[in-house]
């Protein structure tokens, strides 16, 4: 009976919280919780990184990604260039050489353009050996399915980027706003791109977005507006700690 | 000294070019390398062709001459058989070139009884393999039995030099028989024309004078051939033969029965320490009809990839797809599932009509299997992408996991190769090319592998066509999917850009005219009109 008085009044008295400091506290419970091995990160090309939670592509998570192939390469350019190999599922029409342009290396790229209804198998197998795989998903997959595929993921370290929606991503990764250069009104060839590249992730509520050429007109990826400064460093500093423990622990 | 026995088949590469379909037999033929002739035939040599004439000069002589180039991989090829006839009966067959061999004569001699029954006995087995006409020579040393060997005749196949009669028998020979032109032209000066006036001179000065080269030519000059005879080691009979008794036609029966074929080929070459990295596969059918193909592996073929190769062969769908348009096959993954599924159903195929009768698996190339021990540790990363590779294909089917490259071209679907995973590309156009007419960088990140076909019209809603003289009926305003569908208004176009290719072989001709265009999203298109229809090859988004 009192309590039902009491409650009420205790929680009009403290001040109502503001959005900054919830997202401050967010923030300081995400580190204080990551301390376990999912801060390692694929190599992430900069003009990206610092967009994505944690500054790069996280080992063993999913992305989905609007359907674009440009950011589909843009994306796996970094750990292709790094030495990993990366898998195309789904994909028939994925411009090999736009890719080579972008720095993927043909040699450790791997395409099974119809993987028919067998895609989430052909999936998981490849996501055993291969460090990133892109899936265009055929028809819709169960939780189940989904739920065993993340576990796969997370034990071999590889990063899954969906082309679409997807069941519990670290991130949503979309391309808007393209707007090309070099044409006129019967003169002229394209040249470059400017898009904006935004992520939503769980984590932060409010989207992350940066404006990028994607691509320049060298046929590569770079970023137009300054990288988000205070974020990129307190990403890669995170990455960094977790590597100096390991390198201290091996 | 050493007895040898040699076998000489006249005028080889002639023959060798008449038993391979090149040319009929009993014609004038002349082999020719280096614009020389280096052989002909029988009837070529009766108007006067002759060893070592220019080419036009043989012509000259024998108008009716028909001259085909010099093909030493064939002669190869087609003389292997007779060695190994000729191994059926003696060992140590030595090939010194195809279409001459040299025997150790003592074994044989023993034998068949006596030297001349062993080569009578040699040359009966090769008239057993169509050839007529072979000679052989018994003498001390190879060389003077291959000098005996030419000096038969076609009535007196045989000629032998007794032990011990070598030098008599060399010595009226001219000094050219030796081949070294250099010492031939120097001793003809000297006023030396015979082997025998040149195994006069003493060894000593010969080779103060001529130095090792013309020692060794003095020695072969005085009988003194020391050269031993290196027998060839027969080759490893590594093919394996299932015969199917009654035919099989399903495709799991066949890849069951063929699964312990399979172990035999990978045991049988585990024992020799080799490994296979390409198997050849064949199948004939109770109509006789055939299908083979040559299967390639990154690493080395276990039983069950090969078994698997079996399946994949069988099942036509991932004939169809190899042999069909690889850049454009939309139905791919239909043929692909079929495959998947490869139970049901006889053997399909363009060669396979009926069940199967035999199937034979030969390994093509070998490798020593210490390179293909897996490490202590494991052999890295790469090893675990070709196992999860190899579970998709056999999944799949083998065409289903893909590997690119890039190639030159014009068109986008030209610019790039797809292999399948295990398979050698071949580029047959360099990237490194100009390749005028190829369209300015960067290239579009979407390329459609089957045509889209699109309308574009103009401001009053026409179709926009291209004339002769590259010119636009009208500035394009718009594009649609042909099927149906919203107008996309264009923000900004160039073009158009001419593609024409081959004009001068109309079977394979192109002429098409492209459009870069931006829709009013943003997104970039490139537009074609080939004949009078326009199709989206590909989308930059």
């Amino acid at each position: 009976m009192f309590d039902h008085g009491e409650v009420p009044a205790l929680a009009l008295a403290s001040p109502a919280p503001t959005l900054s400091a919830v997202q401050a506290l967010q923030a300081r419970i995400d580190e204080m919780q990551r301390t376990t091995l999912d801060s390692k990160l694929k190599p992430t090309h900069e003009a990206l990184a610092d967009l994505l939670p944690d500054g790069g592509l996280k080992e063993g998570a999913a992305y989905s990604v609007s359907p674009s192939s440009a950011l589909v390469m843009a994306l796996l350019a970094g750990p292709s260039a790094a030495g990993s190999w990366c898998g195309v599922v789904g994909m028939p029409e994925f411009g090999v050489e736009a890719a080579e342009a972008m720095g993927l290396d043909l040699d450790r790229l791997v395409l099974v353009p119809h993987p028919g209804d067998q895609w989430l198998t052909v999936t998981a197998s490849i996501a055993d050996a291969l460090g990133v795989v892109v899936v265009k998903p055929g028809r819709a997959a169960g939780d189940a399915a989904v739920a065993r595929l993340a576990g796969r993921l997370r034990d071999r370290g590889s990063t899954l980027l969906v082309v679409g929606a997807w069941p519990q991503t670290e991130a949503m990764i979309s391309l808007t706003d393209s707007r090309w250069s070099g044409l006129g009104a019967g003169s002229g060839c394209l040249t470059s791109r400017e898009v904006t590249v935004t992520v939503t992730s769980r984590r932060s509520p409010r989207p992350v977005s940066g404006r990028l050429l994607l691509p320049d007109p060298e046929q590569g990826i770079r970023r137009l507006d300054a990288p988000r400064a205070a974020l990129g460093a307190r990403g890669r500093s995170a990455a960094d700690r977790a590597r100096e423990v390991w390198r201290e622990v091996g | 000294m050493l007895r040898a026995l040699c076998l000489w088949v006249p005028d080889w590469p002639v023959l060798a070019a008449v038993r391979d379909g090149a040319a009929r037999a009993g014609a004038p033929l002349a082999i020719v390398a280096a614009n020389r002739v280096v052989a002909c035939s029988a009837s070529a040599r009766a108007q006067g062709v002759v060893r070592g004439q220019r080419r036009r000069e043989a012509q000259g002589l024998c108008p009716a001459l028909v001259v085909l180039p010099h093909d030493d991989d064939r002669d190869h090829r087609l003389f292997s058989p007779l060695v190994d006839a000729i191994e059926g009966l003696v060992a140590g067959v030595q090939v010194v070139r195809p279409g001459l061999v040299m025997i150790g004569a003592r074994g044989p001699a023993r034998y068949y009884g006596g030297e001349r029954a062993a080569a009578l006995a040699l040359r009966a087995a090769l008239a057993d393999e169509g050839v007529a006409d072979a000679r052989a020579g018994i003498a001390d040393g190879a060389f003077t039995a291959e000098l005996a060997a030419r000096d038969a005749r076609a009535d007196d196949p045989v000629r032998l030099v007794p032990a011990g009669a070598a030098a008599a028998f060399l010595a009226p020979h001219p000094v050219s028989t030796l081949d070294d032109p250099e010492l031939t032209t120097l001793l003809g000066r000297l006023g030396i024309r015979t082997l025998g006036e040149f195994a006069q001179l003493p060894a000593e000065a010969v080779r103060d004078r001529f130095g090792e080269r013309g020692a060794h030519r003095h020695a072969l000059a005085s009988a003194i051939d020391a050269r031993s005879l290196v027998p060839r080691i027969p080759p490893l009979d590594l093919e394996r033969v299932l015969e199917l008794e009654p035919p099989l036609d399903r495709v799991d029966q066949v890849a069951f029965a063929v699964r312990r074929l399979a172990d035999e080929v990978v045991e049988t070459l585990a024992s020799h320490r080799l490994v296979a990295t390409a198997v050849r596969i064949g199948f004939v059918d109770e109509l006789g009809g055939e299908s083979e193909r040559a299967w390639l592996h990154p690493r080395s073929f276990r039983p069950s990839e090969i078994v698997d190769r079996v399946r994949w062969q069988l099942s036509g769908a991932t004939r169809t797809l190899g042999a069909g348009g690889r850049g454009g096959s939309s139905g791919g993954g239909a043929g692909l599932g079929g495959a998947a599924t490869s139970g049901s159903g006889a053997p399909a195929g363009p060669d396979l009509r009926a069940a199967i009768a035999r199937v034979r698996i030969v390994p093509e190339s070998l490798d020593a299997l210490a390179h293909h021990e897996p490490g202590l540790w494991g052999s890295g990363p790469d090893e675990r992408v070709h196992h999860a590779l190899s579970r998709v294909q056999s999944l799949l089917g083998h065409e289903a996991v893909l590997t690119a490259q890039r190639s030159g071209g014009r068109t986008l679907a030209e610019r790039r190769v797809l292999v399948p995973w295990g398979d050698r590309a071949v580029i047959t156009r360099p990237v490194d090319r100009p390749w005028p007419g190829a369209l300015p960088q960067p290239a579009p990140a979407t390329v459609y592998a089957s045509r889209h076909p699109v309308s574009v019209v103009d401001a009053r809603g026409e179709t926009v066509r291209i004339d002769e003289r590259l010119r636009l009926s009208a500035p394009p305003a718009g594009f649609a999917p042909s099927a149906g569908g919203a107008v996309r208004p264009i923000a900004s176009w160039a073009g158009p850009w001419p593609l024409e290719e081959r004009w001068w072989d109309p079977a394979r001709a192109r002429r098409a005219h492209r459009l870069q265009v931006v829709d009013a999203a943003g997104v970039a298109w490139l537009l074609v009109l080939e004949g009078a229809s326009w199709w989206a090859e590909a989308k930059y988004d």
